[in-house]
């Protein structure tokens, strides 16, 4: 079997907690292109974006919507870095039932980060743009991925499929389903 | 749709209990703007002069800018506006942080509060769901610890809150309303909200704020943005360090204070220390300042870094958030030198809500005292011997006014009068009872001369702008001048010319040069510069304070006109803002402001000219279209659509029916006929 090899860009938003002045003007910028028609309105509670502000504990965390997810997890964690403790879930970007973060707040339809994907593309994301404190930096770079990689996860979903609800039943409904198709 | 407003306001009634969503009169907007403007309205058309400012009756409100919660960069101002117990005029003190674009997202431009709640309360603002809530469990409560308790017992940390301390449910005359890394601290807000049994104001917004024409107006955003990176890159050369640059001062950042400490007067605002700011003091200050400096923080969507979160061991809340200059005056006024008492006071007293400005003033004003016997040891039982010690001694009881804190709290002014036995000789630096700029200087500034006279918001800082403060040195003034597109169309030349002009001696010098009708024109750009910001909540630390900001008269009509989709060009503005300024003067000037309340602190500056003085005073008054008691006359108010101001005026005696002078003091209408 050849393994094809396939270019990808991945898109990276560095965070430096110990530069974020707490201004949330990412939260601005990016509830303002996300309005429609774009800019015409802004709500840093539809951003896409938020900064984690506790200035008595002196702590700012600037954290990026990520997918959404059905479930709830099993446990929260807490992350105690130099001495300082950050509350559950402080850094998860997950759009989730547990809170109100990363819905929109009329709706609850969850919101993710798009990197502001746009036609023409932005040079950064408007975030990066109007961080002046440089506590997000926008990088860029191309990764090869194999191809391969995709049947391996077939292959762990399917497992996990099979752990759950047993071989047999697996097969006969790929087996409904691929009937179902062919008609 | 209203656009870069909500068109609402919040009306509370504590007496009542009752909240009510009103809608507003789009025509305010285009007749006052918003902030200040429309806030100058509601307490003319309802506090009457004869209201008591710690009375139910006196208004109070807190107000955002027209262009706060848009992406305009720095628009976070929240104008606290009401009656002030202290100087008796109207109070406008103001607050950058993150208060008033979440009211703005909640859906308001406004809280107007009226009445007194018979018990302790808080009002929380959840977008369309208000409440007033019990605060017995935060009486005598610090004012941030009030906030993270009312953030902890709403289960709401995005919540934004503005609370008062102890000093403020004691309404001592300048107790400051706070808010994290910012404060209403003048003209005694805090004590109004006291009287009123309002603790604090907590509010989280989930709407949008609207913009007219957005992709313009974005491109407004990102002009500033690019502006303000070069402009850090490039500070101006030939001033002071601390003046170079934009955003209000950047007290936290930098180290250098030779400037302050050396230029202003320690104690009671009374002796200069030229040769305070030695090396090893730099050095052991720095030392100081980068140990209690763990971050320095911004105000909402602005990216200026020019408050700080400050902490130290022996707080009880342990961190704080310190804003420019109060690191600063208490230290001087204590004559202490040593910085760490500055950053540990200052928190104590932001915790107490007391401002910053008079607080340390009024505490050296009673150690003079003591010490020249005037106040004894039976007023000041157990007094400390050391200076430090005896600033906690006297904050204590201020904000609890207790004992002799009782008529501290009033204020120099009112303390003077009360203590007597020749206490009123040392109320050497107020103007219009309220403490001033610790600044003694020598020869007559004629144009600051103008500025402190008749400036109706009791901060110098909050008045001057844009200029420099003296001559440049010559080879500075044709670079200053080249890129300097601030002043406004029509004056550039004569403005610049003014700055080359501009020398320390001689012909083109201070007092007598320049021109009264040049300084007119200076005083009224800086000062209507403020007036604008003060609107649409803009930072004047990015607009009106600095040298060469971002902000400035031809691009503000446009962010005005893009944000709210009206035409307002900078004629326009200028109109707005003349209406502004005379509908607030003519509020004080009902409340009884009269020329002989115009003076700046007595000892200001050593070389003074009375007559000349006066004759400024009178060309000024007459620049401004006001009469010879510095009212607005009938025709002034008129032409600005302000005929129902001058009708009052008239009807209570202030203007005669001539509507060119006043009556000051019992005099009767038509003694001063013009005509027959």
């Amino acid at each position: 079997m050849n393994a094809q090899k396939k270019k990808k860009t991945i898109k990276t938003i560095k965070i430096d907690v110990e530069k974020c002045n707490g201004c949330r003007a990412c939260e601005v910028i990016c509830s303002a292109f996300h309005s429609s028609p774009k800019y015409s309105s802004n709500n840093p509670a539809k951003a896409r974006i938020h900064v984690i502000c506790d200035a008595v504990r002196n702590i700012y965390v600037p954290v990026y919507a990520g997918e959404y997810t059905a479930a709830e997890c099993m446990g929260r964690d807490k992350y105690v870095i130099d001495g300082k403790e950050y509350d559950e879930c402080a850094f998860c970007r997950a759009s989730c039932p547990s809170r109100d973060r990363f819905k929109e707040p009329d709706t609850g339809l969850p919101l993710k980060c798009d990197m502001c994907e746009s036609d023409p593309d932005l040079k950064e994301p408007w975030c990066v743009q109007w961080c002046l404190a440089d506590a997000l930096t926008y990088e860029e770079r191309e990764v090869e991925e194999e191809e391969e990689e995709r049947p391996e996860e077939l292959e762990v979903g399917l497992e996990a499929l099979i752990d759950k609800y047993g071989l047999d039943n697996i097969v006969e409904t790929l087996a409904r389903l691929s009937e179902a198709k062919e008609e | 749709m209203r656009y870069a407003e909500t068109g609402y306001n919040l009306e509370v009634d504590l007496t009542k209990g009752s909240i009510e969503k009103v809608a507003t009169d789009p025509e305010l907007t285009e007749l006052h703007l918003g902030g200040l403007g429309t806030n100058a309205k509601i307490i003319w058309d309802r506090v009457p002069p004869e209201v008591e400012p710690l009375s139910p009756e006196n208004v109070l409100i807190f107000s955002s800018g027209l262009l706060c919660g848009t992406p305009a960069v720095g628009a976070n101002r929240t104008i606290a506006t009401t009656i002030s117990p202290q100087t008796r005029l109207l109070a406008f003190s103001m607050m950058g942080g993150f208060w008033s674009p979440e009211l703005k997202f909640a859906g308001y431009d406004k809280v107007i509060i009226t009445g007194k709640s018979p018990s302790l309360v808080y009002l929380w603002i959840n977008n369309d769901k208000v409440e007033i809530r019990d605060a017995s469990h935060l009486h005598g409560k610090g004012a941030l610890e009030t906030a993270t308790m009312i953030r902890e017992e709403l289960n709401e940390p995005r919540a934004q809150v503005l609370a008062i301390g102890l000093a403020g449910e004691n309404s001592v005359y300048y107790a400051s309303v706070e808010h994290g890394r910012s404060s209403a601290s003048r003209g005694g807000v805090g004590a109004v909200m006291g009287s009123k049994g309002l603790k604090a104001i907590a509010v989280r917004g989930t709407k949008e704020i609207n913009l007219a024409r957005p992709e313009e107006f974005l491109k407004l955003c990102n002009d500033i943005l690019d502006y303000i990176q070069v402009r850090v890159q490039n500070p101006i050369k030939g001033v002071p360090a601390i003046l170079s640059l934009i955003g209000s001062p950047q007290e936290m950042a930098i180290h250098d204070e030779k400037w302050h400490t050396t230029s202003f007067a320690w104690g009671h605002a009374r002796q200069r220390r030229k040769d305070f700011w030695t090396k090893e003091r730099a050095e052991e200050w720095k030392r100081t300042q980068d140990q209690r400096v763990e971050r320095l923080v911004s105000c909402f969507n602005c990216p200026m870094k020019c408050g700080a979160i400050i902490s130290h061991p022996e707080l009880p809340t342990h961190r704080y958030m310190m804003k420019c200059y109060s690191k600063l005056t208490y230290v001087m006024a204590a004559m202490a030198d040593d910085l760490d008492f500055g950053f540990k006071i200052a928190g104590i007293a932001q915790e107490y809500g007391l401002d910053g400005y008079t607080t340390p003033q009024v505490m050296a004003f009673a150690i003079e005292l003591y010490e020249d016997g005037i106040l004894t040891d039976e007023d000041l039982p157990d007094f400390p011997k050391d200076n430090k010690e005896r600033f906690y001694y006297l904050l204590h009881k201020i904000a609890r006014r207790e004992g002799i804190g009782d008529i501290l709290a009033d204020g120099v002014y009112w303390a003077a009068r009360r203590i007597g036995k020749g206490a009123e000789a040392y109320d050497h630096n107020t103007t219009k009872k309220h403490e001033q700029m610790v600044i003694k200087l020598g020869m007559l500034n004629p144009i600051y001369y103008i500025m402190y006279a008749t400036g109706e918001k009791m901060s110098i800082t909050q008045i001057e702008g844009q200029m420099p403060q003296a001559p440049l040195p010559k080879d500075y003034r044709e670079e200053f001048v080249k890129d300097w597109i601030h002043p406004p169309t029509g004056k550039e030349e004569k403005f610049k010319e003014f700055i080359l002009k501009w020398e320390p001696r001689g012909e083109y010098a201070f007092p007598f040069w320049p021109p009264p009708d040049l300084i007119c024109e200076l005083v009224e750009w800086q000062e209507y510069m403020h007036y604008i910001d003060d609107c649409t909540g803009i930072c004047a630390g990015l607009s009106s304070f600095p040298l060469k900001p971002p902000y400035h008269i031809h691009n503000l009509p446009l962010f005005i006109s893009y944000g709210t989709g009206l035409d307002i060009d900078e004629d326009r503005l200028w109109e707005i803002t003349h209406r502004n300024r005379n509908l607030v003067r003519a509020i004080n000037a009902r409340l009884g402001l009269r020329r002989e309340d115009e003076k700046p602190p007595e000892d200001h500056w050593k070389k003074r000219f009375p007559e000349y003085e006066a004759k400024l005073l009178d060309e000024y008054y007459k620049f401004k279209g006001w009469n010879k008691e510095g009212i607005p006359t009938k025709e002034t108010l008129e032409k600005l659509g302000l005929g129902y101001v001058a009708e009052e005026l008239i009807e209570r005696g202030v203007l005669t029916e001539d509507g060119d002078s006043s009556t000051p003091e019992g005099a009767s209408a038509g003694d001063k006929s013009t005509e027959q």
